[in-house]
């Protein structure tokens, strides 16, 4: 088996150096995907040959001295409900079984516009709906730092991925954490930039007013490079902002002095979170202060809300995003129905599992006439207020500092059967989405010898300051260079 | 079928009206708007509700609801919302269809209306419209084997996601014939403000009656109960006789009225129950997030209604003031757009108004009759009538001579003038050959010449026509008249 791929600097100055060819690298990150499968199952599809023949345009392009982007040859993979044309997207649901696309997602096109090379497609909870990639119709993926564990979901597939050295950028999406939560379970860097700033079309909608497309990547430069790259506005997408894209990496100065670390009273209480993970993050803290940030008390008053509102809304558009799925015209259809109402039924009973299901129920009833009013119009109030809490916080600070998750990876079958409390894994990441800015968690030490996450939150389409701050972070400490050890 | 009203009950009917507009797409995507093609021809992953696909709004569509609402008189709102009406049905894609809901497009407006009863009562009246706002079609389902050539049911969604306009009218409407004058007059001026064809026939244009009666008198509105998707003006009007007809009946009864959802049968001239209330679908409207709110700035709502034509209720006051024509005659050339703007132009090229408008309304539309066309649908140019009713008016031709060319003109068009001395059409201008005419008829008639000098007038005609006959017709009435008055008293 090869050993794990670098990180994409390393990478890129290795092609540019012709050390190494981009059909080698994908062939490396192949060879080893395979390897790895049956340990961590962090893919539902690989795709060689296409991959190969990707890289071999990408290595005639270098022979001829171009190059595309800094992706120009680099393996990648994406969480598999972002379509490609010609492959299968599964959203690890039975309902999409024999669905092959027509058409490529935005982020799909811009990937393959900047050279970049996709190996395959990573498992997810079910249409991105979990934090642990349990409720895979594929099963669980497995975190490379304790095969025992959850590496995290809803994009636990492409967090393994990254981590485990497979490939050295995967995309994810972020609904309410998807992307954050396994980059902090697996000590890796995960971006959730601005919603709006990535194309979400071809992204298979869960929630579209939270779903944001994003990145896992090493570090925060990693991070960056691939933000040029994916991020920009589409006219086929009504809500992509039309603002142009910074060039991410030429923001990293590596210069963090006077910037104004805020430090929600909300969120750093002992309360619910694991004593070991909080260290770790004033740690961190201590950290940026050393490097010249400043920190202040803020309060994000209505915080304690955030769970509830999000699961108002987010399942309220689920329900309605999950009803093409019916059989007629793609996807499973079931056998022998009886009529119209019947083969709706058992198609959506065999295609959809148990968590889909609950939460479709749920928003169904969020919907309805008589409780419309209480339920989801009040959230969509609270969520109003929710990014009050931020503007006013943001007027004070220029970034926001948590844990990531109130706890380092758990094991699988843990909370299986407690969506309640699997919901509530979603507590610090959760606000991000529904005030619509930017997040990113990067690794900050280990509890129990797992990685622990700090997340940071950023003013809207502030991507720049909060890459910034990690790539400073990252200079001065090690944590995201350590890697899981190999699987005997 | 009876009159529509009813003596001991006032009816009140709300119209709700879908309009297909004419854009070349459709409303959120790229995808043609036509009809005919082979099924599921003019789809793509947005109008197939593949997954990931996401609509983005016809800017066309937006400008031709603008039209439409401010010719309406509506309130064109500066902000306004797409929302997601959610049900299952196998021609709609995505589980749901796109419409707005608690913020339409545009409110408060109103037409005016006039027309007859069955019974001879005319009315005149300004309808209020509620609301006009956008949606997008569904698809077809088939399941009639004979069209699908096969067992099953089938689906073709070249329709889905056409554009649509939904028009809401106030329950301001008291009988079927009002309500037929109001749904032919809103098809006029969604014509006159060219965004749709407006064309029941081919269900460009459909239309959902909500029909309740109440005592004579009282405030309050009856159950009502809504006739959905008549297809023809005639069915509207019968389906809402028919309605008024039942619930009267269930009154006299003593029987109370159920709101339900009911489907005309114009077979049977009746309407049955589709629907009650209690199983009436809970569509679950929610603001639509995959779309932005619909901005309007007020400027371009204004840039807007200067593209707006003169509307017709305008146009005929205008007709009548400006070119002197009778209310009658003005109404019937404003009824369509092209072809008051013909009218126009043969009156701009020099013809009197009344002349005009008597050869239009009697002549060119009895050829446009029988031809089954529009006057854009021909080869008849304004300049063309024009030159044909100035060649009549120097007495160069006669009418007869003028009325035979006028088919030839609609279907070929031409220069009349040409035609005229092609087809040996000139009138008999020279005298002499009128003055002999005269003189042989005279001759050959002593009795009628005699019954003429007698003080029978009426025996003229008679000898004209002898007069015209031996000229082929070509002489000028008139001159032949002169000219055989004179000869008879002389």
């Amino acid at each position: 088996m090869p050993g794990p791929l670098g990180t994409i600097s390393e990478l890129r100055a290795q092609l540019d150096a012709r050390r190494v060819s981009a059909r080698e690298l994908a062939g490396a990150a192949i060879a080893r995907a395979e390897a790895l499968e049956p340990a961590l199952h962090a893919f539902v599809g690989l795709r060689p040959e296409r991959a190969r023949a990707e890289a071999d345009e990408a290595d005639a392009r270098r022979s001829r001295g171009e190059r595309r982007s800094l992706l120009d040859g680099i393996p990648v993979a994406i969480k598999d409900n972002m379509v490609q044309a010609g492959e299968p997207t599964t959203c690890a649901s039975r309902i999409l079984s024999g669905f092959v696309s027509p058409y490529n997602a935005t982020v799909v096109s811009k990937l393959r516009r900047a050279g970049a090379v996709i190996i395959g497609r990573t498992n997810l909870d079910e249409f991105a709906m979990g934090s642990s990639t349990e409720n895979s119709v594929y099963g669980p993926s497995r975190n490379p730092w304790d095969l025992a564990r959850t590496p995290g979901g809803s994009s636990g597939g492409s967090a393994a991925a990254v981590a485990a050295g497979i490939v050295p950028l995967a995309l994810g999406s972020d609904t309410g954490g998807s992307i954050r939560q396994p980059a902090a379970c697996t000590g890796i860097a995960g971006m959730k930039p601005t919603y709006g700033r990535v194309s979400r079309y071809g992204l298979v909608a869960f929630a579209s007013s939270l779903d944001q497309i994003g990145t896992f990547a090493r570090s925060a430069a990693d991070s960056a490079a691939a933000l040029e790259v994916l991020c920009g506005h589409d006219a086929q997408d009504s809500t992509a902002l039309p603002e142009p894209v910074p060039e991410y990496t030429k923001r990293l100065s590596g210069e963090i002095s006077g910037l104004v670390i805020g430090l929600p009273r909300e969120y750093l209480v002992e309360e619910g979170v694991d004593p070991a993970v909080l260290r770790c993050v004033r740690e961190a803290i201590a950290e940026l202060e050393r490097c010249g940030a400043k920190t202040r008390e803020v309060s994000l008053p209505h915080t304690k809300y955030a769970i509830a509102t999000y699961y108002l809304i987010a399942t309220a558009e689920a329900s309605s995003n999950l009803a093409r799925y019916d059989g007629v015209r793609y996807g499973h259809r079931a056998a022998n129905a009886k009529d119209l109402g019947d083969m709706y039924r058992r198609t959506r009973s065999e295609g959809f599992g148990a968590e889909v299901k609950r939460r479709i129920l749920l928003g169904t009833y969020v919907l309805s006439a008589g409780y419309y009013d209480a339920y989801y119009r009040k959230a969509q109030q609270v969520r109003t207020l929710l990014r009050h809490d931020f503007e006013q916080a943001f007027a004070g600070c220029d970034v926001i500092a948590t844990p990531t998750a109130p706890e380092v990876a758990f094991c699988l079958g843990e909370k299986a059967s407690d969506p309640l409390r699997m919901y509530l894994s979603d507590v610090y990441t959760v606000s991000a989405n529904l005030a619509g800015i930017p997040g990113l968690s990067i690794p900050c030490g280990f509890a129990h010898g797992l990685p622990v996450g700090l997340q940071l939150l950023g003013k809207p389409l502030d991507e720049a300051t909060l890459l910034r701050s990690a790539d400073s972070y990252q200079r001065r400490t090690d944590w995201h260079t350590r890697r899981p050890p190999e699987p005997a | 079928m009876s009159a529509g009203t009813h003596p001991s009950y006032e009816v009140v009917i709300g119209l709700e009206v879908h309009t297909q507009l004419r854009t070349e797409s459709k409303m959120f995507c790229a995808c043609r708007v036509r009809y005919g093609d082979p099924p599921n021809h003019h789809t793509c992953p947005v109008c197939l509700a593949l997954p990931g696909a996401l609509p983005v709004l016809n800017a066309r569509a937006v400008e031709f609801g603008v039209r439409t609402a401010l010719a309406a008189n509506c309130s064109v709102h500066p902000r306004s919302v797409f929302a997601r009406k959610n049900y299952f049905y196998p021609d709609l894609p995505k589980g749901y269809q796109i419409s707005q809901y608690e913020e339409p497009l545009a409110t408060n407006g109103w037409i005016e209306i006039d027309g007859e009863e069955p019974d001879g009562r005319s009315f005149a009246k300004r309808i209020g419209i509620t609301r006009i706002h956008m949606e997008e079609d569904a698809g077809k389902s088939i399941h009639d084997a004979t069209e699908s050539g096969r067992n099953g049911s089938y689906v073709d969604l070249n329709r889905a996601g056409v554009p649509l306009l939904e028009i809401v009218s106030e329950p301001d409407l008291r009988s079927a014939a009002e309500a037929g004058a109001y749904l032919r007059t809103l098809r006029q001026l969604l014509r006159y403000v060219d965004v749709s064809d407006a064309d029941m026939e081919k269900g460009h244009f459909r239309c959902d009656a909500n029909v309740s009666l109440r005592k004579r008198g009282a405030q309050e509105f009856g159950i009502r109960n809504e006739i959905k998707n008549v297809n023809s003006f005639r069915y509207v009007e019968d389906a809402i006789r028919s309605e008024i007809e039942r619930q009267a009946r269930v009154l006299d009864e003593g029987g109370r009225i159920i709101q339900a959802t009911r489907l005309y049968d114009p077979s049977r001239g009746k309407t049955r129950v589709m629907r009650t209330k209690e199983n009436a679908d809970d569509y679950r409207y929610f603001p639509d997030p995959d779309l932005v709110p619909l901005t309007l700035e007020p400027a371009f709502v204004e840039r807007t209604r200067l593209t707006l034509p003169e509307l017709p209720e305008r146009r005929r006051i205008r007709f009548e003031s400006e070119h002197g024509l009778s209310g009658y005659d003005a109404r019937l050339l404003s009824t369509s757009r092209s072809l008051a703007d013909f009218f126009e132009a043969v009156v701009a090229a020099g013809v009197p108004a009344k002349t005009v408008a008597n050869w239009i309304l009697r002549d060119v539309l009895k050829v446009l009759k029988e031809r089954e066309q529009e006057i854009e649908d021909t080869k008849l140019s304004a300049d063309a009538l024009a030159g044909l009713l100035r060649l009549l008016e120097a007495g160069r031709i006669t009418a007869k001579s003028a009325r035979e060319l006028l088919p030839e003109l609609v279907e070929r068009g031409g220069d009349p003038a040409e035609l005229v001395s092609v087809r040996g059409l000139e009138a008999v201008s020279d005298l002499a050959q009128i003055e002999r005419a005269a003189d042989e008829v005279i001759a050959a008639n002593p009795e009628n010449a005699q019954r003429f000098r007698a003080g029978e007038e009426k025996i003229l005609n008679f000898l004209m026509g002898q007069v015209m006959k031996k000229t082929g017709g070509k002489a000028s009435p008139g001159v032949v008249r002169d000219i055989l008055a004179r000869k008879l008293k002389g």
